[in-house]
Parts: structure tokens; sequence; C-alpha cells
């Protein structure tokens, strides 16, 4: 069964602490794309009751409106991940972040659990999709078997502290030590056409490296990027936007494309630069980007 | 629900309401203590939420202690049910 087709765009998506109830309450107005209302690592061992209660009443009272809510749940084998699962499944957010994936056996008992308090609530399965972060070196090796299991699975995600814990790294900061882990990733998820985003930028005075970073992984292919803090989102959001002159170059491309798919011609050239199917297709992401429709043009 | 233990939930954090629950003998109905920073615009509000919370959980007999720095409705719903199931031991999926 294919998932819904997910609408938002997914430049930003902001962790919100669960037992936080001034930050739940405003979500949805810092303007990222997408929030990650999290119950795993920004939780109290022994708030976890709260912050899962606190969580049920917000999402059933705020308006969360333009913004894709996605809750992270605690990994199932741990004390509190099946009761999260118990409480968060029936509420059906846009989505669920699954932590620490790191086997095939694990992601499907995950969703066979979901799928069971689905069938409890009489709920369908092709409405909430599934995110799993890929944290650990284990899940890394087992990406691309991962990401496919299900297509409810509609996006990955690199999880980059635990990844550098795991991977035993003293310095993580300038992210050579999960270079690799990033480019199996997103591979992983060009592979099965779904999104993937990069893990959170820690150092939220560093604005500078904040945009070093983002840069570098929209290069690298990553959809969007996990945000810590509100005034990370401008910048992140900027980095994934196209520019005017980007812009002004694929409306160009298409137009010609257009032009001459009319001529039966499937190659030609755009300001002395060969045009095929590759770069049409680039630019009608970079006009997708920018919510322009092709009929407009 | 059948309370047992003084429990609390919340915080003095902005938004946020901390909520202590004491168990009482039975018979001796709801004693509400209510401070909130917006008593005069919206303590009625929140004396009618309580109360109406604590029919929900079918609760007579209670002690609540209730400190508000400015909660949504949601947050004190939240914060009396976590509260509630902590005095009752019936909460899950945490450690304490």
């Amino acid at each position: 069964m294919k998932a819904k087709q997910n609408t938002f765009k997914r430049r930003t998506m902001l962790y919100i602490p669960g037992n936080n109830p001034a930050m739940l309450q405003q979500g949805s107005v810092y303007g990222a794309d997408g929030i990650l209302l999290d119950l795993e690592d920004a939780v109290a061992l022994n708030q976890k009751d709260a912050a899962r209660i606190l969580v049920s009443h917000m999402m059933q009272y705020v308006s969360y409106e333009g913004c894709e809510v996605t809750v992270r749940v605690n990994h199932i084998d741990t004390p509190f991940g099946l009761e999260d699962l118990k409480q968060m499944v029936p509420l059906q957010p846009d989505a669920l972040r699954l932590p620490k994936v790191e086997t095939v056996d694990e992601i499907k008992r995950i969703i066979d659990v979901i799928e069971e308090i689905e069938n409890e609530h009489q709920l369908q399965h092709d409405q909430m999709k599934v995110h799993v972060m890929i944290e650990t070196a284990l899940g890394v090796q087992n990406v691309f078997d991962i990401a496919g299991y299900s297509p409810r699975i509609d996006a990955i995600s690199i999880g980059g502290q635990d990844l550098a814990a795991d991977m035993q790294l003293v310095k993580a900061n300038d992210g050579i030590g999960i270079d690799y882990a990033r480019k199996q990733i997103v591979m992983a998820a060009k592979a099965h056409k779904i999104d993937v985003f990069d893990t959170v930028y820690v150092d939220v005075e560093d604005e500078d490296g904040l945009r070093e970073e983002a840069e570098y992984i929209k290069k690298l292919g990553f959809t969007g990027k996990a945000i810590i803090n509100p005034r990370q989102i401008e910048i992140v959001n900027e980095v994934f936007t196209p520019t005017e002159q980007e812009i002004r170059k694929a409306v160009k491309i298409v137009k010609a494309f257009e032009r001459n798919k009319a001529e039966g011609i499937g190659v030609f050239a755009v300001d002395g630069k060969m045009v095929d199917a590759p770069v049409v297709q680039r630019a009608i992401r970079v006009l997708e980007m920018a919510d322009i429709e092709l009929e407009s043009l | 629900m059948n309370l047992k233990v003084k429990a609390q939930a919340g915080s003095f954090e902005s938004s946020d309401v901390l909520i202590m629950i004491e168990p009482v003998e039975s018979g001796s109905g709801r004693i509400i203590e209510l401070k909130s920073i917006v008593m005069q615009q919206f303590g009625d509000d929140l004396l009618a939420q309580i109360h109406a919370d604590l029919d929900n959980f079918d609760v007579r007999d209670v002690r609540v202690i209730v400190n508000d720095k400015g909660a949504l409705p949601p947050t004190v719903s939240a914060r009396l049910e976590t509260a509630l199931k902590r005095s009752a031991q019936v909460q899950s999926g945490t450690l304490s």
C-alpha cells in the first residue's frame, strides 16, 4: 500500500522538546517547514510520562496548519517506546520519527506494532508516514534495505551526534567522521525516491558554520536539515530556497525544452550549454522548490 | 481513580503550571488552592477546567495545589492528568 503523498516542503524541521509547553504552543509560528515534537533525547527520563501526555493534549488543541508535524518517539526497546507508540499512533501525526534503527528486522517489528495499534483504532495504514533515523554504524551499513522496507517510510535522516558517539569519534563538529555515512544515507534515499534529512548543527551561535554546512549538505543531495533553535531556520530555508538567478535559468531551460519538444528535439543548448533530460529535470525541481507551477510559465 | 501518594507535575516556567496532588480522606471533597498570574482574567475558567478534569477521572476527594504561570488549557489538563496518574501510581513508560 502506498503511503499518502507528502505535500510539505522539507527544508527545515525544528525540534521541540516534548515537555516544553511554551515551545509546543508556538511550534508553527517560527517559520520551519516542519516541527519535530520530541519525546526522546530532549526529555528527562523521569518526565517521559509528562511529555507524552502534554504532546498528546497539545496536538489535539493547537493548530499546526501549514507545518508538517512529526513526533519522535523513543526506541521500542527502551522502557518508554511502546507507550509512546500507544499514545501517539492514534493521534496520527503527519509522521513518526523512529530513532536508532539498525536492521530490517527491527523496522519490521516497529511497523508491525504501529499497524497493530492502528488496527485496534480502526485507522488506515496509509496516512501517517514513518521517518527512520540512522544513528549507528550498523544502521548505516543496512540503510538501503531499511529505507526500502515499507512504502510508508517516506524519509530517512542521519542522527549525527549519536552516530559520532557510536563511531567513537572524539572530534565530531567538522563532520569529517560522518561524511561517508551522510553520502551512503543520501544514496539509499535517492535509490528509493524518498526524502533525506541532515542532522542538527549544535553550535547555535555559529551562523556562518551553519550556513556552510547547509550549503554542503544541499550539494550532497539532502532534502533539508533538522534544526534545534528557531534562529537557525532562516539560514537553512534560505540555502534550500532557489535564488532569483537560479529561478531565471530554470525558467529559460524549461521554456526552451517545451519549444524544442514540440519540434521533436531532445538535446539543445541554452546560453551555450548543453541541455538534455536530466538538466530539465533539475530545472523543474528548482521551480518546484520556488513554488512556481509549470503551467504558469 | 484511587489516589495513593502525594505527586506533582509541571513547572514554574512561563506558560506552564505546577500542580500538586495530595490524597485526602474519603468524604473530604475537593480542596483546590489556586494561584495564577492571570487570576483576574481566567481564574474562574481555570477552576472550572480543573473541576471538569477531576470529574473525568472520577476524583471526588483530593487536595489540588495549582500554581499557574499562564498555561493554556491543554497544558493545565496535561499536568493535572500526569499528577493524578503519578498519585494513583498508574503512570507508565517513565522512570520515577
